[in-house]
């Protein structure tokens, strides 16, 4: 079978030493336009924010520090080592430091090519990570089919009861003290997914738009509701939703983990998935997806046959929460009388720069009291597959978010990112905290849902 | 490892002594554009007496050492000396106490400039320096640098809150210097002598700072001129009307437009000066004195006066000043803020001689600053990596300087002289004045291993 073939491609690329040859050296970081390296006026305003460097105080595990490090190596100063490998690992990729840069740094773009020269140059190879990594990145997430087929493992796992058993019984004891950690962080998988709950084409009677919805991976699998429910939004708000029942991957988790060229690849699949020009906008409800649909224009800008395309895409991608804003938000009739607060996910006030939107999202609930969160932008320790690598810090980060959501009384914490989601749910399993996590959009869906069953 | 490494991580611990490359870089510069040295190794010292410890091992060993904070530095003052040991203060940030009745607070020299404000003000209180990098800046690199604000005309600067300080000498050696009293004249004020010191003469590891009581009511105003001569009368004119406004600031032209471009606040594109006024204290005296502002921009021909209704509003007129650096920092790869300060009367003249200067060398400098205290930041964009051009910005900067101390002014208002200004200072303050300069770092650090070649060589 060509894809098993393939399979065993992928494994063997990703665990050759060094395919190119250039042990130590940089190519991608050095490919960068220099002055995306030098934009940076080591002010140290970034410090304060870094989730990293406000932990250990220590200069390296601050953006300031790790952009003076990927310089020196784009320079040639300095050869790609273990430790510069463990350093871009260690950072969370909060873009926290974007927010508050004064000197407009793309701190995104060097910290992605960097960690693409460091899967180059394999500094961090082993074969565990090796085989994860061709599992995961270059199999399970380039195939829409193989990642349906992994959730339904899982949800056979979760539901037939095998989970229950082996937690009662403590069987993980037998697994590896890593994985073992790792157990409950498994999100929830759905019995459904999102094929299943939306069709290709949904009309609303009042359609004023047409827009395209993009459903994600792990949204897909673990909060198919939450795509579900913002079709329903968009209905409610007079848009007709077309969505691709098979959709791939957007690539970002890739972008982020050194696999720039597979990110290209991704993107262009997309790319050839919607039919653009028929479409008002692309819609995306997950932070960390948004984030990186909006970068196709610059991820192919230098692709001949993509880059009109990818900009024409990157032109029409809107998180829902900033669509819903641009075209007006349709109150709902009804009341939740319930206090909600809002976790902000990293990717959609730091990548997007979006922070206004979802809380005029909340606040367009009648009933629905928003608490605010302090240090509401301030990561939960997520931020893609960190909680997986580094599961120290994102403890930590954990427990700070976790703190501050008990301080605010809030029954609710609404969460536009499903890493997010997943993290805060498993936290919320293993504390006396009685709260809810939810999307926004699925808040406003149950006030439309429960208004339309009233009336 | 080298041996000075393994010496010091034998005293500390691994875990408070950096020697790895991939550490070193990272300390090697400050804010400061186009310095870099690598040192030898980084302590992270988290008591007085590791600070002596570490001290007493380099004076043995005649090894410089290079005091930091968080490196916010403008004038290269914490760039280290190459194969030097830095010294980090940035993990001694605890609060000794906060005195609401003699109205102070100790702290140890590592806490957050932003930290020390956010104490006072949850006990009813104000810090008033405000330095533009106290969000992260240390307490202990303000004293060091002696480090301004934007409230400078009103409230003065560090020094003036600094009532004692604990260093640590050359010798390692701990002094106690200054006390809770407001009048103490028993012996020199060898506190002072340690304030604005830049790292040459002493380790400083705790201050006690004097807070006020926060002011009742603030009012802020903006006005646009489109004559830089305007500005200036307006400024003068306020002052001689016996107002103390606690902010009086400044933006050029090229800032305006730069301003504008990122923020979009519909900055008049033709403003040759715009002022951000405001006055504090009490409600009824800051009402008066905001009127009186307003009346004297208009009367020296102010195209609009803007008077904020409310806080929301006052915020909005804040944004073109507070975001006046970001503005002009993004524009070119390198940014050199500057501070060449004037008497207030000579401030016309001196941004009219930087524009001239700008386009004689055909250079960009984007100016703003504190006029109410003369202290302005011509701010150059360029780029390093362009030599021709930054022997020209080397050029411009020369005259600049030289012209602000033929009026009187001064090479550095708030930056400090570091590395960056060194080369100007014998001009700006005479032969005499650098002798006894010498001869007191003589006297204290006869080694010269505390941040050596700063300042002075």
């Amino acid at each position: 079978m060509a894809t098993q073939e393939e399979l065993h491609q992928a494994l063997v690329d990703i665990g050759r030493a060094n395919p190119e040859g250039h042990q130590g050296a940089s190519t991608y970081l050095k490919l960068l336009d220099y002055s995306v390296l030098q934009q940076c006026i080591h002010c140290g305003m970034c410090l304060p924010t870094c989730p990293t460097y406000d932990e250990t105080k220590l200069e390296r595990n601050s953006p300031r520090g790790r952009i003076a490090l990927m310089r020196k190596i784009a320079d040639g100063r300095l050869e790609i080592t273990q430790a510069f490998g463990q350093e871009l690992y260690f950072c969370l990729g909060c873009l926290t430091c974007e927010t508050v840069c004064p000197a407009g740094v793309r701190y995104g773009e060097m910290f992605e090519h960097a960690r693409a020269d460091i899967e180059q140059v394999g500094v961090l190879r082993n074969p565990v990570r090796n085989f994860v990594r061709a599992i995961t990145l270059r199999w399970i997430f380039t195939r829409p089919q193989a990642l349906r087929i992994a959730g339904r493992l899982i949800w056979l796992y979760q539901a037939s009861g095998l989970e229950f058993i082996v937690r009662k019984l403590k069987l993980t004891r037998l697994l590896p003290a890593r994985l073992r950690a790792l157990e409950p962080l498994m999100p929830r998988v759905q019995r459904y997914f999102s094929d299943a709950l939306i069709r290709p084409i949904e009309t609303p009677p009042n359609q004023k738009y047409r827009v395209g919805l993009l459903t994600g991976c792990v949204q897909d699998l673990a909060f198919s509701q939450v795509n579900r429910d913002t079709a329903d939004v968009l209905l409610a708000n007079g848009c007709e939703v077309v969505t691709p029942p098979a959709q791939f991957c957007c690539g970002s988790i890739h972008a982020h983990n050194g696999e720039l060229e597979l990110a290209k690849q991704m993107a262009r699949r997309n790319l050839e998935g919607f039919d653009l020009e028929r479409l008002d906008a692309l819609i995306t409800n997950a932070a960390g997806c948004g984030s990186h649909l909006k970068n196709y224009a610059h991820l192919l800008q230098d692709d001949p046959a993509f880059a009109k395309r990818a900009k024409q895409w990157s032109k029409k991608v809107r998180d829902i929460h900033e669509w819903l804003a641009e075209i007006g938000i349709r109150a709902p009739t009804t009341s939740l009388r319930q206090t909600v607060t809002y976790h902000e996910a990293c990717h959609l006030c730091h990548g997007q720069k979006i922070t206004r939107q979802p809380r005029q999202v909340l606040r367009a609930i009648p009933g629905l009291e928003l608490v605010e969160l302090p240090e509401s932008t301030w990561c939960c320790g997520s931020a893609g597959v960190y909680n997986i690598t580094q599961p120290e810090m994102s403890q930590k980060l954990l427990q700070r978010k976790m703190a501050n959501i008990g301080t605010t009384g809030a029954q609710i914490v609404a969460s536009a990112n499903p890493g997010c989601s997943a993290q805060l749910e498993a936290a919320v399993r293993d504390s006396t905290l009685n709260v809810k996590i939810l999307h926004p959009i699925s808040l406003l869906a149950q006030a439309y849902r429960k208004g339309d069953a009233q009336g | 490892m080298h041996k000075i490494a393994a010496d010091l991580t034998r005293m500390l611990g691994s875990q408070q002594v950096l020697w790895e490359r991939e550490h070193l870089v990272t300390y090697g510069f400050d804010a400061t554009a186009a310095l870099e040295a690598t040192a030898g190794c980084v302590v992270l010292p988290k008591t007085t007496a590791e600070v002596s410890e570490v001290l007493r091992y380099a004076a043995q060993n005649k090894i410089p050492v290079v005091a930091r904070g968080s490196g916010t530095g403008l004038s290269g003052g914490s760039v280290p000396v190459p194969d030097c040991i830095v010294l980090c203060l940035v993990q001694m940030d605890r609060l000794l106490e906060l005195d609401e009745k003699n109205l102070t607070i100790h702290v140890e020299s590592g806490m957050v400039t932003q930290k020390v404000t956010e104490l006072a003000d949850a006990a009813g209180l104000l810090y008033p320096p405000d330095p533009g990098s106290m969000k992260i800046s240390t307490i202990g690199g303000n004293v060091a640098e002696n480090s301004g604000g934007l409230r400078g005309l009103k409230y003065g600067v560090t020094r003036d809150y600094v009532m004692g300080l604990e260093v640590v000498l050359a010798n390692g050696e701990i002094v106690s210097l200054g006390n809770k009293c407001v009048k103490d004249v028993a012996g020199y004020s060898m506190k002072d002598v340690f304030i604005g010191s830049e790292g040459t003469l002493g380790i400083i590891t705790k201050v006690l700072l004097k807070l006020v009581p926060k002011p009742q009511a603030k009012k802020t105003l903006l006005a646009t001129f489109s004559q830089m001569d305007a500005a200036g009368e307006t400024v003068s004119a306020i002052i001689a009307a016996k107002i103390v406004p606690c902010t009086l600031e400044f933006l050029d032209r090229i800032t305006v437009r730069c301003v504008e471009e990122y923020m979009h606040l519909g900055l008049p594109l033709n403003a040759e000066a715009i002022l951000l006024m405001e006055s504090d204290g009490h409600p009824v005296v800051v009402e008066e004195e905001a009127r009186q502002m307003a009346e004297i921009a208009r009367g020296r021909g102010a195209m609009a006066v803007q008077l904020a209704q409310n806080e929301e509003e006052a915020i909005q007129l804040a944004a073109a000043r507070r975001t006046a650096f970001s503005a002009l920092a993004r524009v070119s790869p390198t940014t050199i803020l500057e501070d060449a300060t004037v008497p207030r009367s000579e401030l016309a003249n001196m941004i009219r001689f930087i524009q001239q200067t700008a386009a004689k060398y055909e250079v960009t400098i984007g100016t703003f600053g504190h006029m109410g205290d003369g202290n302005l930041h011509p701010t150059f964009l360029t780029n390093e990596k362009n030599t021709a051009e930054m022997a020209r910005v080397e050029k411009a900067m020369a005259e600049i300087f030289d012209h602000a101390v033929s009026l009187g002014g001064t090479i550095t208002g708030e930056h400090g002289v570091g590395l960056a200004k060194k080369a100007f200072l014998p001009k700006a303050i005479g032969d005499a004045s650098l002798e006894l300069l010498r001869q007191l770092k003589c006297t204290l650090d006869p080694d010269n291993i505390l941040n050596p070649g700063k300042i002075f060589d």
